[in-house]
């Protein structure tokens, strides 16, 4: 009976990011998308990004002959999405985008037809050194249910974002330097209070910086560790051996 | 009005450009006294104004077209002033995350009205509310400690460095909601105005009344 709801249970997001960090390919990431797709139940999952020297990666759940006619076609040049959310840093809903025009109808049109979804959410990333991605989730549905998906998600979404591209950023073919997730002494310290089950007044006060200051240091370290939360953050920390307590 | 414009769309409101780069001549060079560098047409620059890192201005528009106050926003995961040059204020932390993003050259006309400033911290709680972010981290004159606080947006200071005149503090801010609609009280706006006003620069797709009529 057990097995049986387990199996029935959506993965979550804390086992999605396990396995994102046990990924030691990019490859591995194609699987990563899949379930954060499935976590969320909607049609599609994109993650597509532009390495330092140009170079261009991506995996995601479109369709082969999606993809293959966006190529062929050159949509690119076309595409709201990309015009919209190149160079930029703030997460984009579709209907934000300019669909005026004679090509991006047409271009909208056949994204529907090859199952796209009528909606989208694309969330720009900047990276180190001029590297750029692009993580998006589309859907059909109407604009209401996408509104409140959106509103309701989109910091996790974000989060998500993030964690794919440091994965990315670290299996990035020819990367050399340290790991980027190394944190500071003042993140180790931060996360150490924390594990040893200080509050963060408690943190704070033994650290002594303001809480404010802490927060900061405690935001900074969850996302070098590619963690979900704050508990997230501690349990990876102990993990891979960068605490001890 | 508040206009949120990334650095690549700057040339289409080249007034407010051109008043916002002097006037942050006046502030930080003759007001201020920093070490910054401005070109023969009087316009105060630096590497993060740069249409490659392509920043995001938030800038108060006065009835007239030109600029009465604005800041400047940048990702904290690219490169940011705090990560370049400050790292000794947080203790050698790279402050990095998708929820933070860095403020830097906080400016005010030398003429503003009283309730620029107050304006300027709203639009920080709009990007914060619907961006889902969690803080900014930002570089500031310590003497603007003072006008942030009065306006019900103090920041925690990390660290100072320099004394009087040269004194230059990094901070961090947080908002709530509840934080959003005080200063928005505060200065004299209210959220449906702010509203409309985040989405004529955020919503590409405006139908034309043109297109109605």
């Amino acid at each position: 009976m057990l097995w049986g709801f387990a199996v029935l249970m959506k993965t979550s997001l804390e086992a999605i990011l396990e396995r994102l960090e046990k990924s030691s390919a990019l490859e591995e990431m194609q699987s990563v998308a899949e379930s954060i797709r499935d976590h969320y139940g909607v049609s599609h999952l994109v993650y597509h990004w532009v390495s330092s020297n140009g170079e261009q990666y991506g995996c995601g759940t479109y369709s082969m002959e999606w993809v293959e006619r966006y190529l062929e076609k050159e949509y690119l040049r076309v595409d709201p999405v990309i015009a919209g959310c190149y160079n930029k840093f703030h997460p984009v809903d579709w209907k934000q985008l300019d669909w005026s025009s004679k090509g991006a109808r047409q271009f909208q049109k056949e994204a529907i037809e090859y199952g796209v979804g009528n909606q989208g959410y694309s969330i720009p990333i900047r990276g180190p050194n001029g590297q750029y991605a692009l993580f998006t989730l589309s859907d059909d549905t109407s604009d209401a249910d996408w509104a409140e998906f959106t509103e309701k998600n989109r910091r996790d979404l974000i989060l998500l974002a993030h964690a794919m591209n440091e994965k990315a950023l670290e299996l990035e073919p020819g990367r050399e330097g340290p790991p980027i997730t190394s944190l500071s002494p003042r993140e180790v310290e931060a996360i150490t209070c924390l594990a040893l089950g200080q509050s963060r007044a408690q943190a704070a006060q033994r650290l002594s910086i303001s809480e404010h200051t802490l927060r900061v240091y405690i935001e900074s370290a969850r996302h070098k560790l590619g963690a979900l939360n704050t508990t997230h953050a501690v349990a990876r920390a102990m993990q891979r051996g960068i605490i001890v307590v | 009005m508040l206009r949120y414009i990334y650095a690549e769309d700057l040339h289409n409101y080249p007034l407010l450009r051109d008043t916002m780069f002097r006037d942050r001549a006046l502030q930080f060079q003759e007001r201020l006294g920093w070490e910054v560098s401005v070109d023969e047409q009087g316009f105060e620059t630096d590497q993060y104004d740069d249409v490659d890192l392509n920043p995001l201005y938030v800038i108060w528009e006065r009835a007239d077209g030109r600029h009465g106050g604005s800041m400047r926003f940048l990702p904290t995961t690219g490169r940011t002033m705090v990560n370049e040059h400050f790292l000794h204020v947080t203790d050698g932390t790279e402050i990095r995350s998708g929820l933070i993003w860095e403020c830097t050259r906080f400016c005010l006309a030398p003429d503003a009205d009283a309730n620029v400033a107050g304006a300027l911290m709203l639009a920080g709680g709009e990007l914060m509310d619907r961006f889902a972010l969690r803080h900014f981290v930002g570089v500031f004159d310590a003497r603007m400690i003072r006008i942030y606080s009065r306006i019900g947006a103090k920041p925690t200071v990390l660290g100072t460095i320099g004394e009087g005149r040269d004194a230059i503090s990094v901070g961090l801010w947080e908002f709530s909601a509840e934080a959003k609609e005080l200063v928005a009280k505060r200065a004299g706006l209210n959220l449906g105005l702010s509203d409309h006003w985040f989405r004529q620069s955020f919503d590409l797709y405006q139908p034309r009344l043109a297109a109605i009529a």
